[in-house]
């Protein structure tokens, strides 16, 4: 009788949901989106900058998330990334919540970002940047031995990597000599070397030159069509948002707007009105 | 690349066998001490280097490791026995008490941003220094004490030797260190410690581990110090020997490992010299105000350092002649 007891109290107790939601998952059965928030609301003092936003993300498609500038949009990605910490309400990445765990282990866990303004190490050569991402993934993190160039495999892959995103030849460049489009080249570089399941792309294209864009934008569309990568995507350029996106999440003062597929976010006169200036009136007459 | 690669160690090499050697052909006291004393500071120098250089960490406070060195082998040799054994069980001791509160330490402050932990160690090293004034019955206080060195260093030749040894053991090791992958993180950790989270890293605990390894080495460093000197008081504790190491790196050269020796050789050396002008012109007797002066000028025009700067030249004029791509040396980037 208290075996029995026991073991049911044990599969009440969250452990166990969290690792039978996780299995779940792997096994292909995906019944939960990948990432979920609910009621996420973060307050800097009297400004609430994101606030109670429910949203969930399937599985292996591409959402992007677009806004006028300060509706939450980075914000938002800092508490889904854990570079902030919510006021309230919950992120659960497959199931499992996560909003107390630390950046780092939301990393190691599979939630690969890219920052908006350009974030690399600038005194460290190209090769250097995407090989200490891969040593990241392939877990090699406390090994104080043997030589790092003697990890072969780690060199070969940052190769390979440098190359999907169109920087060979610019292997030895220090990071921080390179344009503005080439360091968001090495980002993604470093994103792919994790290869985590799910890309959090800050404005990937922002700074760039008209001509810089396409470049972006064809390593983008390459990732998503390999179907095994969950892409969430800010930006501000809507031919490339339409042309990319499964679908659609629009950010206005902080709240959540709109969610749903392009043709539903383009229809949308809440959308509109927020892009043209009418809601924001309204607001304000509201207020 | 490869060809270059050698020909650096044979030169290490070629360096290493000269010192070796130097005592047996030169009869110089002063020198063998002079030497002695380089040794000595390369080690405590470099220590500092994995701090400063390769991790972006500024402490102030590492003469507090280099002192539970000194007064741990200065103690022990003191009151148990002046023998070998006792010498080699003291650097152990003084390493492990070093390891763990630096290990503490660093728990404790290296979470916070730099100038903050770079003053909570000036204090922590303070108040080390006021725990050695104050426990006169131990350290016999500001006065402190002279003790009797093992048999075996009775000859200067073979403390050199020794203090040689520790050198190159040290500064292969760390140089295998910095060159692992951990290393890498380390460098990754100061170069954009934001960028080495999202990567998965934890910063904090590089920074741990690098604080303990340097305060293990600085520990080793102080041990030497003291069996040199014969005699241990509250100035191996002092701001000025975390200051002589924060300088002998940056003149070598930060993030190097190489150039911290350098830079002890060149400060040691000048010492040395300066303060023997005085005798014959006395604006000498403040030898210290022409190094200031010394030090300010190195960090405007050379802020690499000595090594930095050389590495730099080379690469320049390598790049120029072959018109190939500028591959930076692995150390400093």
């Amino acid at each position: 009788m208290t075996v029995c007891t026991v073991l049911l109290n044990w599969m009440k107790s969250p452990c166990f949901i969290q690792s039978r939601r996780a299995e779940q998952v792997e096994g292909g059965n995906n019944v939960e989106p990948i990432i979920k928030t609910e009621n996420l609301t973060i307050r800097f003092g009297g400004h609430t900058a994101v606030s109670k936003v429910d949203f969930e993300m399937p599985a292996k498609q591409l959402k992007s998330i677009i806004g006028p500038n300060g509706a939450g949009k980075t914000t938002f990605f800092n508490l889904l990334s854990g570079e902030l910490k919510a006021t309230e309400g919950e992120v659960y990445f497959k199931g499992i919540p996560i909003t107390s765990m630390s950046a780092v282990a939301r990393a190691r866990m599979g939630l690969g970002r890219s920052f908006q303004i350009t974030n690399v190490f600038p005194n460290l050569t190209v090769l250097e940047n995407v090989r200490l991402a891969v040593q990241s993934k392939e877990k090699i993190r406390y090994k104080m031995y043997r030589h790092s160039m003697h990890y072969t495999k780690l060199l070969e892959e940052a190769h390979r990597l440098i190359e999907v995103v169109l920087l060979q030849g610019k292997e030895y460049a220090i990071a921080s000599q390179l344009s503005h489009g080439e360091k968001r080249k090495l980002e993604i570089a470093m994103l792919l070397a994790l290869d985590t399941e799910v890309l959090l792309l800050d404005e990937p294209t922002a700074g760039m030159s008209l001509e810089e864009v396409p470049a972006i934008l064809d390593v983008i569309r390459a990732i998503k069509q390999t179907g095994e990568k969950t892409i969430l995507l800010i930006e501000h350029k809507m031919d490339m948002i339409l042309d990319l996106s499964d679908s659609i999440m629009v950010l206005f003062n902080g709240k959540l707007l709109a969610d749903g597929s392009p043709e539903e976010i383009m229809n949308n006169e809440t959308v509109q009105k927020a892009y043209l200036g009418g809601l924001y009136d309204e607001n304000l007459a509201e207020s | 690349m490869k060809r270059k690669f050698q020909l650096n160690h044979y030169l290490l090499v070629v360096i290493v066998l000269a010192l070796v050697i130097f005592p047996f052909v030169s009869d110089s006291r002063t020198w063998t001490i002079l030497l002695t004393q380089i040794f000595i500071f390369s080690i405590l120098a470099m220590s500092y280097d994995i701090l400063l250089g390769y991790t972006g960490i500024v402490s102030f406070g590492h003469a507090m490791f280099f002192g539970m060195g000194a007064y741990t082998t200065a103690v022990m040799l003191k009151r148990i026995e002046p023998t070998m054994g006792m010498f080699i069980l003291s650097i152990g001791v003084g390493m492990l008490l070093a390891g763990l509160i630096s290990f503490f330490i660093g728990l404790l402050t290296l979470r916070l941003k730099s100038h903050f932990f770079a003053m909570l160690t000036l204090a922590v090293s303070g108040l080390f220094l006021v725990l050695a004034e104050k426990w006169r019955t131990l350290t016999q206080g500001n006065d402190g004490f002279t003790f009797k060195a093992p048999e075996f260093f009775k000859d200067r030749v073979m403390f050199y030797l020794v203090a040689l040894a520790c050198l190159v053991l040290v500064y292969l090791f760390l140089r295998r260190f910095v060159n692992s992958p951990f290393g890498r993180v380390l460098v990754a950790v100061r170069e954009n410690e934001q960028r080495t989270r999202s990567l998965g890293f934890n910063p904090l605990h590089y920074k741990v581990i690098a604080s303990v390894v340097a305060g293990v080495i600085a520990s080793l460093a102080g041990s030497l110090y003291a069996v040199s000197l014969r005699f241990v008081n509250t100035s191996v504790l002092t701001m000025d020997i975390t200051l002589d190491a924060l300088l002998m790196t940056i003149i070598g050269g930060v993030g190097t490992l190489i150039g911290p020796i350098v830079g002890a050789g060149v400060i040691e050396l000048a010492q040395h010299y300066l303060s023997g002008l005085a005798k014959e012109y006395p604006i000498f007797e403040r030898w210290i105000i022409f190094f200031g002066i010394v030090y300010i000028l190195a960090v405007v025009f050379f802020p690499r350092g000595i090594v930095g700067t050389v590495r730099e030249q080379i690469w320049k004029r390598k790049t120029k002649k072959d018109g190939s791509k500028p591959v930076p040396k692995k150390e400093v980037l």
